[in-house]
């Protein structure tokens, strides 16, 4: 078993209206800091056996074809993030578009799985890092 | 000949029964089609009506274009087959792709629920014929996601093609790009809208008009544009 992480955020240039209301209410409540929110989604997609290359191409068709509107949102990250990636060997093939590059790095148009193949890699997928990034998502979520 | 229109019922829709009533009211002959089946029960024309398809949890219509029913329509509305989406319908016809565009929530963040008045602004369509161009009527309109966007690319082809079939007039309730109401494919048979023409279509149950409270039947003429077109062409 292992965990495919599917980030969605709605695109730079579209208005999130979710991503304001909360703001708005951080900024009301206190939160003096808080200058701007986007709000996205996060899918957690569950795999029986290995993260091969397939299983990978699969979820990131899912990502592009159904998760997300290419009109109105940007699939950023595609990453395992639970145990289980089998494919150790080949470093940067599995780009992830992290924050880093978002609003610049994302084109428009249909074709995001080139999109995000060609996204500089800040994780490649050998098992360690496949573990770390599992580290950091547990932090994101403490 | 009497005109048969298909009306589709997906799980979470909700105005399906209103949308059949009016195409009765209308004078054609009202098919309930379902969302399982990829049979069009040889239906005339289709309306894809209002609600929370699959209670819109991925995006509004997102999970709806995949139902088998929606594989027969496209191929249908591909050979010129009139197909009206109204609200939820609207948006399953932008995510199935047969019109660009997509919505996002409220400029405002709230669900809107009012009497809105509209400019048609194309009368070539299936759906708008009866309509003279430039009219302006009035019909309900509830929404929470009836933000329309598109690039702007996009947007200008709408304009320069005279795909925009419908504007808000006076009030923009929802912060649609260039006050877009709906929008039409380019052969004019695909047309799809925020507003519910499907429940300003009996005195009585409509929106307030200059004759009186709820007498507004503005949206009658949806129905009775596509059946004179069907008509016309058998």
């Amino acid at each position: 078993m292992a965990t495919i992480l599917v980030h969605v955020m709605p695109k730079p240039e579209i208005l999130d209206p979710q991503g304001k209301a909360v703001g708005s209410a951080l900024a009301r409540l206190g939160f003096a800091d808080v200058e701007q929110v986007r709000q996205g989604k996060r899918f957690e997609i569950t795999v029986d056996g290995e993260v091969t290359d397939e299983v990978l191409a699969t979820v990131r068709k899912a990502a592009e074809t159904v998760l997300s509107n290419p009109v109105i949102e940007d699939v950023v990250q595609v990453k395992v993030v639970g145990s289980g990636c089998g494919c150790g060997g080949h470093g940067g093939g599995h780009g992830s578009g992290g924050h880093g590059e978002h609003g610049h790095g994302h084109g428009h148009g249909g074709h995001g799985l080139t999109r995000i193949g060609d996204a500089p890699s800040a994780d490649a997928h050998s098992g360690d890092e496949a573990a770390s990034d599992a580290t950091s998502a547990k932090d994101l979520l403490a | 000949m009497t005109a048969r229109i298909g009306v589709v019922t997906f799980p979470g829709t909700l105005d399906d029964r209103d949308a059949l009533r009016a195409v009765g009211l209308a004078g054609a002959e009202a098919v309930s089609l379902w969302h399982g089946s990829d049979s069009l029960e040889n239906v005339d024309a289709v309306v894809l009506p209002g609600g929370f398809s699959y209670g819109d949890y991925l995006r509004a219509g997102a999970i709806a274009r995949f139902s088998p029913i929606m594989d027969s329509i496209v191929d249908a509305a591909n050979g010129g087959l009139p197909v009206l989406g109204i609200c939820n319908g609207f948006q399953v016809l932008t995510e199935v792709h047969l019109l660009p565009g997509s919505m996002i929530k409220n400029e405002h963040l709230h669900f809107i629920c009012r009497d809105q008045t509209l400019r048609v602004e194309n009368a070539d369509t299936a759906w708008t014929s009866e309509y003279r161009s430039g009219e302006e009527i009035t019909i309900p309109l509830k929404n929470q996601d009836g933000q329309y966007v598109a690039d702007e690319r996009t947007l200008d082809e709408l304009e320069g093609e005279g795909r925009v079939a419908f504007r808000y007039v006076s009030f923009n309730p929802n912060g649609s790009r260039r006050d877009i109401a709906g929008i039409t494919n380019a052969r004019g048979n695909v047309v799809g809208l925020m507003p519910h023409p499907e429940h300003a279509v009996e005195p009585g149950f409509g929106p307030d008009s200059l004759e009186g409270g709820r007498t507004g039947t503005d949206g009658l003429t949806f129905f009775t544009s596509a059946i004179k077109g069907l008509l016309a062409r058998a």
